[in-house]
């Protein structure tokens, strides 16, 4: 009874909404508006088949490379800059700055300085997100806790090992917080510098679609996205709950006390 | 830097922190402000040097000269106008929005686990990806990026006033009830009070996220503002007046955050979180 009362909370708005969208449709049929079932034939036409190696994978390839790196340099960098006192007042103005130029208007900039080519996209992507994981990072290793810090000391856990064992999983749920950013972000950018200039990849094929009036094609690539970002939410969500486990596990022990 | 703790520790603790504010303070500001002219400095160098070709990269004096000459124009503040009457409408009608309905969703459960997966699905939707509905339904226009704006500033602001409708305290929310408060009263003073907080922090994230999808929209639609004035500026080859406009959106980004930590600072001045940042 419980199981299929939380099945019924966990479908009942989303088939609500459908059933809505299908009867909406089912008079005269509005130009921008395609019927689910002309959209669901139209996703599995247009998305399975060639197009999902030629524009679908390499995407989702440059944009898994970007944020990865992004995660990689905004860490290592965040745990220096972080740990070093006069690096970080120096600095930090400087990266505030940066992080508030709105990611996009780097597209036109790098396309000047590197050309219209993959690893120009890369790198939009990660001069996107490498800003939320690089401050976040360093706010968390700032807030590691000084007793801990000392102790660690005191046993003579320095170099490596302090990073390692006491300053990255202290600083974790803000990395983790940073990651998320991030990852919504290089979602953005990739579709941006695609959409922008490019003659191939999800966000060129859509302003396609759109172009030619391709109406639940254009559609059917909303919810590739759609579904894109879903699936990033969801793998986030994994991530976060392995590497934050012993985090949660805490809170829960202090509220409960 | 840890490493010269152990050189000043022998002075009393109080005394210690008291000499290490006072002077803290101007020497960090300075330090920053020598990043600041570091960067500068070596972005002067590069194109001069030839490491980069000055075509592509301009030495950042020429860069600052022409968002001076920038500050001389019309043409700029409209620009600048528009963005930001775009950033305001939209962080205006999704912060709206939001609280109108996390209040709605969040005082009841049965609609908090209803809505909770939609809200999932629909969350994590890049607001880029609205972008060819946005042409074919309202063309070049401020609406275009209205709405983008709207959905992505949206989910910010809604999660975080469900969070914070969900945090309020069961026992303050029990005690207002057998005084009597009507439902209209304890949303007033239990639960209102509780989500201001959590509010605040939605507001500042849609605010940061709103300026992104403005400038987008203008860049890659093509609606009036600052992202029309750089891609127009990059297709013309005017390159120094486009690095000029690129700084001046890191400006106004810049802008947006203080003044949105000031807005927040001032309506949670009650509030302890803010109130011991004062005492610290």
């Amino acid at each position: 009874m419980k199981v299929l009362k939380n099945f019924g909370f966990l479908l009942g708005l989303p088939v609500l909404l459908v059933l809505v969208w299908w009867s909406s449709t089912l008079g005269p049929v509005n130009f921008f508006v395609p019927t689910p079932a002309s959209l669901v034939g139209t996703f599995g036409k247009v998305w399975f088949g060639e197009r999902f190696l030629t524009d679908v994978l390499p995407s989702i390839g440059r944009l898994a490379v970007g944020v990865i790196a992004a995660i990689v340099i905004g860490v290592v960098g965040g745990v220096l800059i972080g740990s070093v006192r006069w690096l970080r007042a120096l600095l930090e103005p400087t990266l505030e700055f940066f992080r508030a130029i709105p990611p996009p208007v780097l597209v036109p900039v790098l396309m000047l300085l590197m050309g219209i080519t993959d690893s120009m996209k890369v790198v939009v992507i990660i001069s996107g997100c490498v800003w939320p994981v690089l401050l976040n990072t360093i706010e968390g290793v700032r807030a590691v806790d000084p007793v801990l810090s000392d102790s660690s000391h005191t046993y003579g856990i320095d170099g490596w090992a302090r990073v390692r064992y006491l300053v990255l999983p202290s600083a974790s749920p803000q990395i983790m917080a940073g990651v998320r950013q991030s990852m919504s972000l290089g979602l953005i950018l990739m579709v941006i510098s695609e959409m922008f200039a490019s003659s191939s990849g999800l966000g060129f094929t859509i302003v396609q679609f759109q172009r030619s009036f391709a109406i639940p094609e254009m559609w059917s690539g909303i919810v590739v996205l759609g579904l894109l970002g879903v699936g990033m939410s969801f793998i986030f969500q994994w991530a976060e709950r392995n590497i934050l486990r012993w985090y949660h596990g805490q809170k829960e022990v202090e509220n409960a006390a | 830097m840890s490493s010269q703790a152990p050189t000043s520790g022998s002075a009393a603790p109080g005394a210690e922190r008291h000499y290490r504010r006072v002077r803290k303070v101007p020497t960090q500001q300075l330090l920053g402000v020598a990043g600041i002219l570091g960067f500068l400095g070596t972005w002067e160098l590069i194109p001069r040097l030839g490491i980069i070709d000055e075509r592509y990269l301009p030495p950042a004096s020429e860069v600052i000269a022409a968002l001076v000459a920038d500050f001389g124009l019309t043409a700029f503040w409209v620009a600048v106008g528009e963005t930001m009457k775009a950033w305001f409408l939209g962080l205006l009608i999704a912060v709206a929005a939001a609280v109108l309905l996390g209040f709605i969703i969040g005082s009841s459960n049965f609609l908090r686990k209803a809505t909770n997966s939609t809200v999932e699905f629909l969350r994590p939707i890049p607001s880029v990806a609205l972008i060819p509905l946005a042409v074919l339904l309202f063309g070049v226009k401020i609406e275009s990026s209205l709405l983008l704006i709207v959905y992505a500033s949206f989910w910010q602001v809604l999660i975080q006033v469900l969070y914070g409708v969900a945090d309020v305290d069961m026992v303050a929310n029990n005690t207002a009830k057998t005084y009597g408060l009507g439902r209209m009263a304890r949303i007033r003073y239990v639960v209102f009070p509780t989500a201001l907080p959590y509010l605040m922090t939605g507001v500042r994230l849609a605010g940061a996220v709103a300026l992104v999808l403005a400038i987008t929209a203008e860049l890659v639609i093509g609606s009036p503002g600052l992202g029309r004035e750089i891609a127009l500026a990059q297709s013309g080859g005017a390159i120094s007046g486009m690095y000029a406009l690129v700084l001046a959106t890191g400006l106004i980004g810049v802008l947006i955050n203080i003044l949105m930590r000031f807005i927040e600072k001032k309506t949670l001045a009650w509030h302890s979180s803010v109130r011991s940042e004062v005492i610290v």
